[in-house]
């Protein structure tokens, strides 16, 4: 290490003090998650559990869980489809417009969501709706899709970077056929990429809020749900109880997609993927 | 042991074999094949829909309650965004925050990409890796409710300050950005930490020889090389705080450029649409300077 | 090279011109529903309704807070066996918005959206014959300006109320009679809390009506020029002075801050005041009808025109208004009853004397929310401010 010990103990304390700056909101959510009373004073004056049993046994808290695990299945399985055939056309091969697709991937989640969603329930509306096709759950795919192809692109475009393009060569050479290269020599490549871009395209989807707002005609996702009942005085506690839940539900995928990704060779790669997936997520 | 008989017949000509002989023969249509699906998409859903909004920018409403949109041509409501003093004021107070939130989110990110990057033990690293990607699953609009709690007169933050006789900055401007700061913070400190990871440790450890103390080979070698990933987060931050309508209603009484777009959207949808040419094209001449700077190859 | 570059990009030409073709056919043409209660899938006499309520399983409203709350929507449950299920709308403009999604089956509109929502084709009107307890509505809630077009009627009377000017008795003695502390002049500044959407033009305008006879306001919401500059002019300098804004979806935020003293004084619905006299301990807080007169709002019941659950709906309508459900709601939110016989179901005996249910008169004095028009109504012809010229304006004084 080259830093002089003055920098590195700068360093250890800005690391902890940016950390603390990190987790302190999500304390106070977990604190509030207990609190007896409804309004949200501060000091909190009784702890209680009970507002666990309460969202757990609210039947439109599991409808709004269910919907948002269905929309975000169903987004990501679209993002993985379009996200890895743009990712394979880019990276094997040069042509005009290579950079003008990069561009338009990364457009969705670069412009502001209120323009995405606007834009998207203008053309519902006035294209889709006379056509018969209304607000569903599969609006609500369409446009989540549409932000999360790039977390699946991005990872496969820089998982295409690190693996030579001999192999497949060589397979093909080898008498295997286009398809057969692609199941067996690239996608094994691919995979735990495209694995890890799928757990996060997933989690982005699940926690979409703005676009979903205006793609969902009456649906409820849960940050719907959340977004309605933070409002309601009497919900308050029930909300906080189920971002608590959401958050360390979301752990495991985070851990997951970690171990998939590898070794510390591919932190960045890693470090990259969480970027900008997790900027989709925060998507306002 | 295969016999040479084995190798020597060659695989019989299935369709699916002679359909990826054509595409390997013609990579052309190959990658057109690759790309239509993908970029079909994008053009049709994506930009299709934009176009509509843009289209709808150059409409107008008129009847008797004024809000019927007329599918008549003409830029009145680019005239309007330019005349009105309070579309220009939003978009510049949007814009400032916008920058302002980047640029305290890159101070508070550095140190501890860095650290993660260069300084921590390879357990440490990955330990804070998760540490930091966590939060960023915790649910936004949880996360801006907690900061309305927070910020508030009898909130978290003035009982800690209390004590020192000092008191939060409330729901102003100041807390406000205070927020912002807060929520996009992890999109700048993963892409800086993979930035800084990227650089070889050879080069710092060069400009140490060459008697570079740490800060001048900080500001000389490390900050440059790293610069790009910089900008690669502020995409990120910048657009972020350009469209955000929720927090601003939450924590501030002043009116951002996701709020205009969403109050005037449905009865004067022109207008609205207009106004939301601003971000996208904000945007899009800030994707393209970040790409200059070499941006995309930090995403 | 070049040659196909040019290929690309006329091939990306065509396919915007084709997407511009396309939407500059579709998309605008409000589908100007036609003055008919026929809705796809609705029965035609009550046992049919009934029995197809039982088949749609729910019913989705856009409602104001507090309009179905679950001690009353269960039991409509029960009966019907519909589902409830609810969106608070943070405004008329909202419920506008929220409507023309066509996701929703129905409504509670006060009258700066039902014209709107009309005029759209968004809701359908009622065949009151389908809804036994519309036979009690009190009379003079029946076939109103901003729920009956040409005659035909387009939903049923929620309740009525005022909007109220609520303020701490710290700050503000409570012997007040006057808006004067939430206008221009204040001893409050950085202390209101007002609502956020351009009909606070009017109450703007009502203040002026009593400061400023001299410019012969008589509806506050037809307003020509002058009397809508005036209004905005007073709106801008009381801009400066305003702490915080609320709404349909964030009134909550008024009852804390009234709590910690951040806001004194300000405009409010009765269901706040009802929220902050429950804390522990009570607010101290007055909230009452000032001299000047006030806003306020007659909310409809509507049904959208393509009602994914006509039946349920009906069913809800009909529910609503019924004696039970309606005094529930007027005790729980704070307002009149429409149904004379819910007077009876409060349950404190005081509640249809307190709120002036069966008192015309002080209706009179209640400007209910409108939805303002080119067509001032009078002899000035069409020189008034339209609906959109007050959302500008609002978003104006907004800034």
């Amino acid at each position: 290490m080259t830093e002089s010990r003055t920098a590195r103990i700068c360093l250890r304390l800005g690391a902890a003090g940016t950390l603390a700056f990190i987790y302190f909101p999500l304390v106070v959510i977990a604190i509030y998650a207990f609190n007896e009373n409804i309004s949200q004073t501060w000091p909190i004056e009784a702890y209680t559990t009970k507002w666990f049993s309460v969202a757990w046994n609210n039947p439109d808290v599991r409808d709004a869980l269910w919907l948002s695990v269905k929309a975000a299945s169903g987004a990501t399985v679209i993002a993985l489809v379009l996200g890895t055939l743009a990712g394979l056309a880019v990276s094997r091969s040069r042509f005009f417009g290579r950079e003008v697709i990069s561009f338009l991937v990364i457009l969705p989640i670069a412009l502001p969501g209120i323009v995405t969603g606007l834009a998207l329930q203008a053309t519902i509306l006035n294209v889709l709706d006379p056509l018969g096709i209304s607000f569903s759950i599969w609006t609500i795919v369409i446009g989540h899709a549409t932000f999360c192809i790039v977390v699946l692109y991005n990872n496969a475009v820089a998982r295409m970077r690190r693996v030579s393009g001999n192999l497949d060569e060589a397979s093909m050479d080898l008498g295997a056929d286009g398809w057969q290269t692609f199941r067996f020599v690239t996608f094994p490549q691919l995979r735990s990429a495209l694995l890890a871009g799928a757990l996060l395209a997933f989690a982005l989807s699940f926690d979409e809020v703005v676009v979903t707002i205006f793609t969902s005609g009456a649906q409820r996702t849960l940050p719907i749900w959340m977004f309605e009942n933070f409002a309601r005085p009497r919900e308050l506690p029930v909300v906080n109880v189920v971002a608590l839940f959401v958050i360390f539900a979301s752990i495991i995928p985070v851990w997951i997609a970690q171990r998939i990704a590898g070794g510390t060779g591919l932190a960045a790669e890693r470090a990259g993927q969480g970027a900008v997936a997790a900027s989709i997520e925060a998507e306002p | 042991m295969t016999s040479i008989a084995d190798v020597e017949s060659p695989p019989r000509q299935g369709p699916g074999r002679r359909l990826s002989t054509f595409f390997v023969r013609h990579s052309r249509l190959r990658l057109a094949a690759l790309l239509a699906l993908p970029l079909g998409w994008l053009l049709v859903i994506y930009l299709g829909s934009l176009f509509l909004l843009l289209l709808a920018s150059f409409w107008e409403v008129g009847g008797i309650l004024g809000t019927d949109i007329v599918h008549s041509w003409n830029l009145d409501n680019y005239k309007t965004l330019v005349d009105e003093p309070v579309y220009r004021n939003v978009a510049f107070r949007t814009i400032s925050m916008a920058v302002l939130v980047t640029v305290a989110d890159a101070v508070l990110a550095f140190p501890i990409a860095y650290y993660m990057a260069r300084v921590a033990t390879p357990r440490t690293r990955n330990a804070l890796v998760v540490a930091v990607l966590t939060p960023l699953w915790a649910s936004y609009l949880v996360k801006a409710y907690s900061w309305r709690t927070i910020l508030g007169e009898e909130g978290v933050l003035n009982w800690l300050l209390a004590p020192f006789g000092l008191s939060g900055p409330g729901y102003s401007s100041t807390g406000l950005w205070l927020a912002f700061t807060y929520l996009w913070l992890p999109f700048m400190i993963l892409p800086i930490y993979a930035g800084l990871e990227r650089i070889p440790g050879s080069l710092i450890e060069a400009s140490a020889d060459l008697g570079g103390k740490s800060v001048r080979t900080f500001w000389k070698v490390t900050l440059p090389l790293a610069f790009p990933a910089v900008v690669a987060g502020s995409i990120f931050t910048f657009s972020l705080t350009l469209g955000d309508y929720i927090l601003p209603g939450l924590i501030s009484d002043q009116q951002f450029i996701g709020t205009v777009i969403y109050n005037d959207r449905g009865s004067n949808l022109p207008v609205a649409a207009a106004f939301a040419m601003v971000p996208v094209l904000v945007m899009t001449a800030y994707l393209w300077g970040a790409k200059r700077l070499g941006a995309f190859e930090n995403l | 090279m070049r040659r196909k570059r040019i290929a690309v990009w006329a091939a990306l030409g065509l396919l915007v011109a084709a997407l511009s073709v396309v939407a500059a056919g579709c998309g605008g043409g409000s589908d100007n529903g036609s003055a008919s209660t026929e809705i796809e899938g609705l029965g035609s006499n009550l046992d049919e309704i009934k029995a197809n309520a039982k088949n749609e399983g729910q019913v989705n409203l856009v409602i104001w807070a507090g309009y179905a709350d679950k001690s009353w929507a269960d039991t409509f449950t029960q009966q019907t066996g519909c589902k409830v299920n609810t969106k608070d709308g943070a405004s008329s403009d909202d419920m506008v918005d929220l409507m023309a999604t066509g996701a929703y089956d129905g409504v509670s509109a006060s009258g700066d959206a039902t014209l709107r929502l009309i005029a759209k084709g968004d809701v359908a009107p009622v065949n009151f014959d389908l809804i036994p307890n519309y036979a009690d509505v009190y009379e003079g809630l029946k076939g109103k300006s901003y729920n009956t077009v040409d005659g035909v009627g387009y939903g049923v009377p929620h309740g009525r109320g005022p909007n109220l000017m609520v303020w701490s008795n710290d700050a503000i003695s409570p012997d007040n009679d006057s808006w004067a502390p939430i206008w221009p002049g204040t001893d409050h500044k950085g202390k209101l809390s007002i609502y956020d959407n351009q009909i606070f033009i009017a109450d703007a305008a009502l203040y002026l009506k009593a400061t400023q006879p001299d410019l012969n306001i008589t509806d506050p919401y037809e307003l020509d020029d002058d009397q809508f500059n005036a209004a905005i002019d007073l709106l801008k300098q009381q801009r400066p002075n305003i702490g915080e804004y609320w709404d349909g979806v964030t009134y909550a935020k008024q009852v804390t801050s009234f709590k910690s003293g951040e806001a004194v004084v300000g405009t409010t619905w009765p269901y706040q005041v009802n929220l902050m006299k429950a804390e522990k301990p009570p607010l101290n807080v007055t909230a009452k009808v000032p001299k000047e007169g006030t806003t306020g709002w007659s909310d409809t019941w509507m049904i959208a025109s393509k009602a994914a659950h006509p039946n349920c709906m009906y069913l809800w309508m009909d529910y609503i208004i019924s004696p039970d459900a309606n005094a529930k709601v007027a005790e729980y939110f704070g307002e009149a009853p429409s149904n004379a016989k819910a007077c009876e179901k409060t349950t404190n005996p005081n509640h249809c004397a307190d709120y002036h249910a069966d008192d015309e008169s002080y209706w009179n004095n209640v400007y209910y929310w409108n939805t303002p028009q080119a067509d001032c109504g009078d002899d000035r012809g069409d020189v008034c401010k339209t609906y959109e010229d007050w959302r500008s304006a609002w978003t104006e004084v907004r800034g």
